[in-house]
């Protein structure tokens, strides 16, 4: 019998029943909850008379719909405040713990999960959101469910599923200057396209994971979704428990040593096989930019946008001729040089304290051109001080870029941040799709260090071609 | 939820592959609190577009949308099958589905019919030749029909019961309390975690 991987660890240990022909029950550890897929779930909860199975396993933010100005939800459009009051109700009525409007540890959820040591290695994590699967950086099995599902967490704690499919994804070797953690994921969903995971879980795997810090591996694991896997794991490491010990919700005491020593059998055995597996050699990675509509359609930054008869599929061809069409870009075209409208700098891909580090390092000293919007978004609270204490709200601030209060802000474009029409971003968030970013807006998705450089020269630009401050 | 049993209907043929979750309904249709009224705000802005299949008066009271690969990737809204569900389509038809479009569809009622890719491109040329075709989905059979054509399609087991009798999970979840309570109490005991 062959080994086992961590995902069997994980979900053997999380199945409270299993009868024939029907899914298992899995038992959910944690359950995150969010303003704009939650509030459906709650009003069956009412209708049924059913209470949340378990408070004390469920936490509340809002994230989504919250305006990014200082005057939070008192900024917010009727319908979201309105959303956001009634999270604020459920999670009084429910009983459940909310880091809400004016909160010092409110944050994006999947920003504040890991910051405040709520994720731990192991867990099974679920959140009405697709980008749950950031929390697998941990070695957790965390996906995005929704809202009936939602429902049935806060009533059960558990979820009827099916086993995933395993997916190795292993990447080996050093990265170069100018690489970063987003140029890996685009360059993987570059090379198995959006739909490449589907049915899976991906394991990333490889001496380049090992080598990256715990906010490279949450940016990895986050995109995971955008090739079709509901989740990402990474088996935990030194990396993983220095970074959660002392974190509030962590194990403290010689619980951390207890917890430390049960984690470390959270691996995938060496005789163990996978479903299917890919691999990658870092060293070939260069700074990835999107020419399309789907996170797959991505490139090295200084290539020239491909050309549509590499599809077999008419139906392909057409997809590919949409998103071209839409993005008022044609085959063959370089992007470098390409001038943008706006950049864009958060999300829950890319706002932890090192993301805006590194954006820092570029915008340190240079100009924002006229013309040119620059949002930096921090994706908590909790890192928003620490950009603070570091000073890095002032290097934004006099380079002309806009330091915001925390949220998905421009990600997603439901809190009044968002394009105009036609216009074009440079974002370090995760999707590119149609309208992603506003109505008839066009994204190019890219890491901090790429859109940092697009903030300084108002144009799609090589960042190995500036110099970067320490 | 409403049971599945067979649907013949018109179908719309909207042949491009992975059209995800924001196409199907943009973001900013999200600040709703209720799942009511999400049908008209069903594929918002490619409806602006002239020639968009959805706009034609044939596609007026359809019940099948048939689409290319990768169907409903991208975010977990289920404001998707919501809006579908409230526009009247009670069944989809790809290649293949994003893993949470798929549940959620299911969960709501909708059937999400897998097919071959060869089936699907020719289901297409079907619809686009003689908008009027009705397509039959017999979710018992497990068969999609047409005049000229027909293939099986699979399904979870589990899901197909639910989707036949109109019962959803939540019921078969409460009845394991009993379960879940000794599972609970183990895992105190200092068992697996």
């Amino acid at each position: 019998m062959s080994g086992r991987t961590l995902l069997d660890r994980i979900w053997e240990s999380h199945c409270v029943s299993q009868e024939p022909g029907a899914p298992a029950l899995l038992y959910i550890d944690l359950h995150l909850v969010h303003e704009v897929t939650s509030p459906q779930a709650f009003s069956v909860l009412r209708d049924r008379g059913l209470q949340v199975r378990r408070p004390e396993r469920t936490v509340a933010t809002v994230d989504h719909s919250i305006p990014t100005d200082p005057g939070g939800v008192s900024s917010a459009e009727p319908m979201a405040a309105e959303q956001i009051r009634t999270l604020e109700r459920n999670s009084r009525d429910f009983g459940i713990t909310l880091y809400g409007d004016g909160d010092a540890r409110r944050g994006i959820v999947h920003i504040i999960g890991p910051e405040l040591g709520l994720t731990h290695p192991g867990m099974t994590i679920v959140c009405g959101d697709s980008h749950t699967a950031t929390h697998g950086a941990f070695g957790a099995l965390a996906f995005g469910i929704g809202t009936t599902e939602v429902g049935h967490v806060l009533a059960t704690q558990c979820l009827l599923q099916r086993k995933p499919h395993t997916y190795e994804v292993r990447i080996d070797g050093r990265l170069a200057n100018g690489v970063t953690a987003k140029d890996v994921i685009l360059k993987l969903l570059s090379t198995i396209g959006v739909s490449g995971g589907t049915g899976s879980v991906f394991e990333y795997t490889g001496s380049t994971i090992r080598s990256m810090t715990m906010e490279e591996r949450m940016t990895i694991c986050n995109m995971s979704i955008e090739g079709g896997a509901r989740a990402g794991m990474i088996a935990p490491d030194d990396v993983t428990f220095e970074y959660l010990a002392g974190r509030p919700a962590a194990p403290q005491g010689t619980d951390f040593a207890d917890a430390v020593s049960r984690w470390r059998e959270l691996k995938t055995d060496a005789d163990a096989r996978y479903d299917a597996s890919v691999s990658l050699n870092a060293a070939d990675i260069e700074p990835m930019i999107t020419y399309g509509t789907n996170p797959g359609m991505g490139m090295p930054i200084t290539a020239s946008v491909p050309d549509p008869v590499r599809f077999r599929e008419e139906s392909q061809r057409r997809s590919f001729d949409q998103a071209l069409g839409y993005m008022g870009l044609s085959p063959g075209q370089p992007l470098l040089g390409h001038k943008v409208d706006v950049v864009f700098i958060g999300s829950c891909t890319n706002s932890r304290i090192s993301d805006l580090r590194l954006a820092a390092r570029v915008m340190r000293g240079r100009k924002v051109p006229a013309g040119l919007r620059v949002l930096v978004v921090p994706g908590s609270h909790g890192v928003k001080r620490a950009a603070e204490a570091e000073g890095l709200d002032t290097v934004f601030q006099n380079a002309g870029a806009e330091w915001r209060e925390p949220g998905c802000s421009m990600c997603i474009a439901m809190n009044g941040d968002r394009l105009e029409q036609g216009q074009y971003a440079v974002s370090t968030s995760n999707r590119n799709f149609e309208g992603r970013q506003g109505p008839g807006a066009r994204t190019f998705l890219a890491s901090p260090l790429t859109a940092a450089a697009a903030a300084v020269t108002g144009a799609i630009t090589d960042v190995r071609t500036l110099t970067l401050h320490d | 939820m409403n049971p599945f049993t067979v649907v013949t209907s018109r179908a719309v043929s909207l042949p491009l592959d992975d059209i995800d979750t924001d196409q199907i309904i943009p973001a900013r249709f999200l600040t709703a609190t209720t799942r009511e009224g999400m049908g008209s705000h069903l594929f918002a802005d490619l409806r602006k577009r002239v020639g968009f299949p959805l706009n034609a008066p044939e596609a007026r009271g359809t019940a099948i949308l048939v689409a290319g690969n990768n169907f409903g990737c991208g975010s977990s809204r289920e404001h998707a099958s919501w809006a579908l569900m409230g526009s009247g389509f009670r069944a989809v038809v790809s290649s293949s589905f994003a893993d949470i479009f798929r549940s959620n569809a299911m969960k709501n009622g909708i059937l999400p019919v897998a097919i071959g890719a060869g089936t699907l491109a020719r289901l297409h040329r079907t619809i686009g030749e003689a908008p009027d075709t009705a397509i039959t989905v017999d979710l018992e059979r497990q068969t999609i029909s047409w005049p000229g054509g027909s293939e099986e399609f699979t399904i979870d087991a589990f899901a197909k019961q639910c989707l036949l009798h109109g019962v959803d999970e939540l019921g078969y979840l409460l009845r394991h309390e009993g379960v879940i309570t000794l599972y609970e109490a183990h895992r105190a005991r200092g068992g697996a975690s």
